[in-house]
């Protein structure tokens, strides 16, 4: 039995270090590039892997990143754009998912295979014809600030569309039919049903599909980068592919951008992290 | 009673026509406009079309004889092959230990999942400094541990041959390599779930059939598991086939010396560096032939599981 014990504890030894690497190629290139932001410059080359304490110390990659590139404006148009996107997709996503979900009629499978389908065409094999819809609509390609973030928003809204209709579709379908039949009892009208028990109960799926929504908008360099091309459209992630392309050898300044880029996403996560993979994980997948 | 709430249907209209109305203008018109572009002669992004390619294949003909289109198609299939291989297989055994420990489940599946949430852009701009030419943290990592080579010049001084992680002979894990990291968290989430979701009374009776540690896993968590499974087989297939932002940030236009391009990053070069519109439009709608054949390839390989 002694010796059992002696195996056990071995090959758990052995699982929870395959483990923990795995962790920590995950973390750790995230933490090198944090602290190689706070480094000077010429150190990141030949010294990159202690911590940056003393003389190797800096603040400089962060105030010449937010000195030579309009972050403040680039965190506002993302924001705007990618909190827009994600206010209409729930409104959108969550009445289409309800409707379908419990109504039934002719053309609903017919729907469902189009949402399906939906969700498998690739960006770049719609934008193009996006692009000349809406230049011909007078949005894209004006240079004014807030038709071009409008162009970015349309498209975007219609990309999350089909994967947040079926993760809502999946937890729609788990409310107890009961409640709506009591609410309908009282009188209540459908819509008073949706928003009065179907949202409440159905609350932590929309976090999710909020939360997937806004970080796949913000994340977005295809389509950011097509409609957004004046200085002052510039969001997040276009931006720091603008830096990328023009930051030559100055590897510190590349670090601090990738961190001033990635801190709101971090941020996100860290808070909703419970939301994100409890709610992905029971509404997507199932089956 | 569910009939009585639900049997009026004119609500409908308000529940299904916004969502409906965005699908179809931005998602479907586009994508059938694309593939009636692939036929017409189109100058430049905002342009119309100039008229119909003679013949009106061209552009599928093409596909077939352009050497660049030959060598994104061949690191392309590569790139689908060590996914499938690592990604999954990465994420199956990552799933399959943590399923064996008692501490610490959350906290693996946020960190492995954290790499998704992250733009590519940012990630590409990461694995730059991570694999840079010139003291970048893989190269310098070999340095401390003496695995550099070093070059001895004529007046005595030593230079560090530096490995050049992006050039013909390395390029390809260093694209590679980043692409299956990011995901891996995906796939580890789904499996997790699939095995959340196998019953637990079939363990306890095979523990009582004498079962356990690894007899489980062959016997029960694994052929169980095939469904899931099957469902990441095609994602990874589609997924690999789509992969433009990270190679693009990495790479660019091909590099190194026209042997780095991917469908993805050739479609998305053809169209708006080269303004080759109806060309790359028939690149992307030859990604998604592609995506659909090899999925039910996959689907026809592994056969579902009916009573699970």
């Amino acid at each position: 039995m002694a010796t059992n014990n002696k195996k056990t504890s071995i090959s758990t030894g052995i699982i929870y270090a395959v483990l923990i690497f795995w962790a920590l190629t995950t973390i750790y290139p995230f933490i090198w590039v944090i602290l190689n932001s706070f480094r000077k410059k010429g150190l990141i080359l030949s010294d990159s892997f202690s911590l940056p304490l003393g003389d190797a110390f800096t603040m400089d990659n962060y105030i010449t990143a937010w000195q030579r590139s309009d972050f403040k404006n680039a965190y506002l148009n993302s924001f705007l754009i990618s909190g827009t996107v994600t206010v209409i997709v729930i409104i959108l996503a969550g009445l289409a998912a309800y409707g379908l979900t419990r109504y039934q009629f002719r053309g609903r499978g017919l729907l469902y295979s189009l949402i399906m389908g939906g969700m498998m065409f690739p960006v770049f094999a719609t934008i193009i014809p996006v692009f000349r819809m809406e230049v011909i609509m007078g949005i894209a390609g004006r240079g004014n600030r807030w038709l071009s973030m409008l162009a970015v928003i349309l498209p975007q809204i219609a990309g999350n569309l089909c994967f947040s209709i079926i993760v809502l579709m999946g937890f729609i379908q788990s409310v107890p039919i009961e409640l709506e039949e009591s609410a309908y009892l009282d009188g209540c009208n459908v819509f008073q049903i949706y928003f009065h028990i179907i949202i409440p109960a159905a609350k932590s799926s929309f976090a999710t599909v909020a939360i997937f929504t806004f970080l796949w908008s913000y994340n977005d360099l295809f389509t950011q980068s097509f409609f957004l091309r004046y200085p002052q459209e510039k969001a997040i992630t276009g931006l720091l592919n603008e830096i990328s392309s023009q930051a030559g050898v100055n590897y510190g300044l590349m670090a601090s951008s990738v961190v001033l880029v990635v801190i709101p996403v971090l941020l996100v996560y860290i808070a909703l992290q419970k939301h994100i993979i409890k709610g992905l994980t029971a509404g997507a997948i199932k089956g | 009673m569910k009939s009585m709430i639900y049997k009026k249907k004119s609500p409908l209209i308000v529940f299904l026509v916004p969502a409906f109305l965005f699908i179809f203008v931005f998602l479907y018109y586009p994508f059938f406009q694309n593939i009636i572009n692939t036929f017409l002669s189109i100058g430049g992004l905002g342009r119309a079309a100039e008229g119909v390619n003679t013949p009106w294949y061209e552009n599928y003909a093409r596909l077939f004889t352009d050497p660049y289109m030959r060598t994104a198609m061949k690191n392309t299939a590569i790139l689908i092959v060590c996914t499938v291989i690592f990604q999954v297989g990465i994420a199956l055994i990552l799933a399959l230990l943590v399923d064996n420990v008692k501490h610490g489940q959350q906290f693996f599946r946020t960190v492995y999942f954290f790499p998704i949430v992250i733009s590519a852009t940012a990630l590409g701009l990461m694995f730059n400094l991570i694999f840079l030419y010139k003291g970048g943290m893989i190269n310098q990592l070999l340095l401390k541990l003496g695995l550099l080579n070093y070059e001895v010049k004529t007046n005595g001084k030593m230079i560090v041959e530096w490995l050049d992680w992006k050039d013909k002979a390395h390029f390809m894990p260093t694209m590679f390599m980043p692409v299956m990291w990011q995901y891996v968290g995906f796939y580890f989430v789904i499996i997790v779930t699939g095995i959340n979701n196998i019953p637990s009374d079939l363990y306890e009776a095979a523990a009582l059939d004498g079962a356990d540690g690894w007899k489980k896993t062959r016997y029960i968590t694994l052929p169980l598991l095939r469904n899931v499974l099957r469902t990441c087989l095609v994602l990874a297939i589609t997924g690999a086939l789509k992969v433009f932002d990270l190679p693009w940030v990495m790479f660019g236009a091909g590099m190194p010396e026209n042997q780095g391009w991917l469908t993805g990053t050739y479609m998305y070069d053809q169209t708006f560096n080269r303004m080759n519109v109806d060309y790359g439009s028939t690149i992307a709608v030859f990604i998604v032939v592609l995506g659909i054949i090899l999925s039910n390839a996959a689907n026809r390989l592994i056969k579902p599981l009916e009573d699970f």
